[in-house]
């Protein structure tokens, strides 16, 4: 096999990869979309909340052996797709008792409208739900080992006898998973009446009120479905990516830099973010060591929010 | 005022404090109490290092690690490499700590809010990742048994407890220096509003980068003793999230924006979370983690600016309730309209020409032209929307307009910084006012002094004037946050003043006082038109308006629609129709 041929190889496999990925992080990116893009409520405790999804199905599916009988394939999705109702639960208390002391009608006048109080108030939850964590599940690497994680699909080959991709079924799986879930997310915020609901009190807190609108019970529905959207995607990546208590921050900087990247107040744009990031960082590892995959994305990061603040996908510009 | 004794008195405190420091050190009874007693210094030095940055400019930094991380490896790498001793290593630290300050804040301060926050995050979270990859996931100090006080390496962890204590020493006096300086008044000005400050004349940029340079080298210096304390550094135990946010925490704890926040906040939690983590750490091993995020989810919804201000705010809740000074003695009532004396010198002060902003394909203002004479007290007014306030934002640097020219005294205005502009003798006050709540007013009013004063007690005699010009001397050591509205107006207006501006643009200086506290300010502003002084004022106000100002300028759908006599002016059909209707125009 030439050169051209190897290299065209690792090319479709990095974007294979990628896509793969990419609608993994597009699902998680979508769920703090809902928190930070459309509430503009900074949750730093996102990634440990994802966590807590990831714990969440691996005791679903190995712990308490409950959905060992559905098989190795349906077994984890449905382990994964079960941890969203949990962090659901633990989404909307968080909002209901920590989370609204700093955020809508009440802060909506003030400095930043609360947000340093959110950063640093979510910041605290992140470190109780990391170290809380680690008692709690100890620090071994965890992961929700089915023979899906190491095997593969072939595709090809696609030259002669020769440039095969191979997609590794646990990725291929939960991408398509979040595919679905993302659709049906999107169904529900822009179908639904409760959907409706949810956006206009996030779009503005004072006019959906004399529309009759719960506010602070849409606050914390919309928090909760955040916070379990991003648990299912936690619960999807559980299937090829060994996690413990301190996986979060790695997850937290993915997510912001999806959801800024694909614009602020879009679903859509969050999940296309992600898969930006996704593909930033599996293209990456063609030209980068593997230890540096992760700095790619935060120089991404970084580079998103110095030049495009506003995002590659939205146009509502936030001007501070 | 209690400058020079507010700074004994912390001398006193510190003296005080590392006496009982010091002698803790040597009364505990093994190296496992004096370690704790150092990393009490250490994370208190930490959350200086934060405080200094994000506790004075509220510019919060979520990446504190990343000048800590530095200047542990500085001191580990110098050390394993060219054999270099800490007595050294620990000096450059600092000095690789202030470099990364600049070339992280460089970019970083083009971002604001949260954003802020968040880009912080990533610098020591990228660098973990780089050392990582470089091959340091671990480095050892070399022993150097043959001579170890040259290399800081002690048997007797008292000697580590003393050396902390310096540090924290030095940090504390630099802190109390930038506090008690214009630097620190620089720095709670961009705190509070940082339009503001540009426009009384502080270069913002500039103090941002002093203090993430300073904040940085503080936190380097620290985090290079730390890497003599753990002697091995590995990127986790430097670099991480824990780190930044221990920073933060220490501060935030004990109390934002004041030196002894952080001292509080390590000398409670420290002992706390390490004896937690002895006495549980085997059965809880992330239990110091837990701590300290209750700790700060505590403070956020009980105390949110630390233990420091509540406690403050607790004992001095009787300040607050006193008497205000009796302001209305200083007024005498204006009475009938006088003329104002002839003080024009007929020279041109402010010459706008064909001045114009589009924001995409509004046109905000169009080809607006007009010449303020010296000494003129030009009102400006307009329906809503006519671009009275972008006219000001233009003028003061705040907005860059697309076409046209302005002149000060023949100098040209546009394309400097709203702080370059104030320089040049433009004083300006807002809408909204924004008082330094916790500041005295001498203070408050000492931010916009510093413009023109080259040393603070310049400043001290400018900001006294400025404060007897509007009447409120007797007001000058009460704290600003409690001063009913006309105070907080004419504080804002000697804020202006203290600067000693050539022409003072006053954006709505009356809106939503009541006619009594109308005439009060009236009556100061005419006094200052007395003084010689040229006025540009938008005001809704009519009947303030007529009696303020000797020159009309009216706007319209960003246009000038006409100039002259305000009695004049108010004839002209033309400007009775864009401002009241057409339907007044027919009654007039």
């Amino acid at each position: 096999m030439s050169d051209n041929l190897i290299l065209l190889e690792n090319f479709l496999q990095a974007l294979a990869a990628g896509l793969m990925v990419g609608c993994l992080y597009g699902l998680m990116c979508t769920g703090l979309g809902m928190i930070f893009g459309i509430m503009r409520v900074i949750n730093f405790a996102q990634g440990d909340l994802m966590m807590l999804g990831m714990y969440a199905a691996w005791y679903l599916f190995t712990g308490f052996g409950v959905l060992a009988f559905l098989g190795p394939y349906a077994g984890p999705v449905i382990a994964a797709m079960l941890a969203g109702p949990i962090l659901y639960v633990v989404g909307y208390f968080m909002h209901q008792f920590l989370v609204s002391r700093v955020t809508g009608v009440s802060v909506a006048s003030s400095d930043n409208q609360g947000h340093y109080a959110q950063l640093i108030l979510t910041l605290g939850i992140a470190l109780i739900l990391q170290n809380g964590g680690l008692i709690l599940f100890g620090s071994e690497p965890n992961s929700i080992r089915t023979p899906m994680s190491s095997s593969a699909w072939e595709v090809g080959p696609l030259v002669g006898e020769w440039v095969s991709v191979f997609l590794n079924k646990a990725r291929l799986v939960g991408a398509v998973v979040s595919i679905l879930v993302a659709l049906g997310l999107y169904a529900f915020v822009t179908r639904t009446r409760l959907g409706k609901a949810l956006r206009a009190s996030a779009d503005n807190v004072v006019a959906a009120q004399y529309m009759g609108i719960n506010v602070d019970r849409a606050h914390r529905i919309a928090f909760g479905i955040g916070t379990a959207i991003t648990a299912v995607a936690g619960g999807l990546v559980a299937m090829y990516y060994p996690f413990q208590p301190y996986v979060g921050i790695e997850f937290v900087i993915v997510m912001y830099a999806g959801v800024v990247l694909g614009g602020l107040g879009s679903i859509t744009g969050a999940f296309w973010g992600g898969m930006t990031i996704g593909l930033v960082q599996q293209l990456s590892t063609l030209i980068l060591p593997i230890q540096l995959q992760n700095t790619a994305i935060f120089v991404v990061f970084l580079l998103v929010i110095f030049f495009r603040p506003q995002g590659l996908f939205g146009n509502s510009v936030e001007r501070v | 005022m209690g400058r020079g004794t507010s700074f004994k008195r912390s001398a006193g405190i510190l003296a005080a404090l590392s006496a009982v420091y010091l002698l803790l050190v040597f009364i505990v009874p093994d190296q496992y109490y004096q370690l704790m007693l150092t990393l009490v210094a250490i994370w208190a030095v930490m959350g200086i290092s934060w405080n200094v940055l994000s506790g004075y400019s509220g510019l919060v930094s979520f990446g504190h690690a990343a000048f800590f991380g530095l200047g542990a490896y500085t001191v580990a790498l110098s050390l394993l490499h060219f054999g270099l001793t800490p007595w050294i290593g620990i000096p450059l630290a600092g000095v690789v700590g202030a470099i990364a300050g600049v070339l992280v804040g460089l970019p970083t301060f083009r971002l604001r809010g949260h954003y802020f926050a968040l880009a912080m995050l990533a610098y020591p979270l990228a660098l973990l990742y780089v050392f990582e990859w470089l091959g340091y996931q671990e480095v050892a100090l070399p022993m150097h048994r043959e001579n170890p006080a040259a290399f800081m390496q002690f048997s007797d962890g008292r000697i580590y407890s003393v050396i902390a204590l310096v540090l924290l020493i030095v940090a504390i006096l630099i802190s109390r220096w930038i506090e008690t300086t214009r630097f620190g008044m620089a720095l709670l000005a961009i705190k509070q509003n940082e339009l503001a400050a540009e426009a009384a004349g502080i270069e913002t940029r500039k103090w941002k980068l002093k203090a993430i340079a300073i904040s940085g080298a503080i936190a380097g210096a620290i985090g290079g003793f730390y890497a003599v304390i753990l002697i091995v550094v590995t990127p986790a135990s430097v670099f991480s999230m824990l780190t930044s946010a221990q920073a933060l925490i220490m501060a935030l704890f004990g109390g934002i924006g004041t030196v002894w926040g952080p001292v509080i906040g390590a000398a409670i939690l420290i002992p706390l979370s390490e004896t937690l983590h002895a006495e549980l750490g085997n059965v809880l091993p992330g239990i110091q983690g837990v701590v300290f995020g209750v700790a700060i989810v505590l403070v956020i919804l009980l105390a949110p600016e630390g233990i420091f201000w509540k406690v403050r705010d607790l004992l001095g809740r009787d300040d607050k309730d006193q008497k205000p000074g009796d302001v209305e003695t200083v007024f005498s009532d204006p009475g009938e309209l006088i003329e104002r004396p002839e003080i024009m010198s007929g020279r041109t002060i402010l010459e706008v020409r064909d001045l114009s902003k589009n924001f995409g394909g509004l046109k905000a203002l169009q080809n607006v032209s007009f010449k303020v004479p010296e000494g003129a007290v030009v009102g400006i007014i307009g329906p809503n929307g006519a671009g009275k306030t972008t006219l000001f934002n233009l003028l003061n640097g705040f907005v860059t307009p697309s076409t046209g020219e302005v002149t000060l005294e023949g100098q040209n205005l546009i394309g400097l910084q709203p702080s370059g502009v104030c320089k040049l003798g433009v004083g300006r006050t807002f809408q909204v006012a924004r008082p330094f709540a916790r500041l005295s007013v001498l203070d408050n009013v000492l931010v916009g002094a510093y413009v023109r004063a080259d040393d603070d007690e310049t400043a001290f005699r400018h900001a006294r004037e400025a404060l007897a010009l509007v009447g409120m001397e007797a007001d000058a050591d009460r704290p600003a946050g409690g001063l009913p509205s006309k105070e907080q107006r004419l504080m804002e207006l000697a804020r202006a003043l203290a600067g000693k501006p050539k022409i003072l643009f006053l954006d709505e200086i009356l809106a939503g006082l009541g006619s009594s506290e109308i005439n009060d300010v009236i009556v100061v502003l005419r006094k200052l038109t007395e003084s010689g002084i040229t006025i540009l004022i938008i005001e809704h106000t009519m009947q303030a308006m007529l009696r303020l100002a000797d020159h009309f300028i009216v706007l319209d759908h960003g246009a000038l629609l006409g100039e002259g006599k305000p009695r004049d002016m108010m004839r002209d059909p033309k400007v009775i129709e864009a401002y009241l209707g057409k339907r007044w125009r027919e009654r007039a």
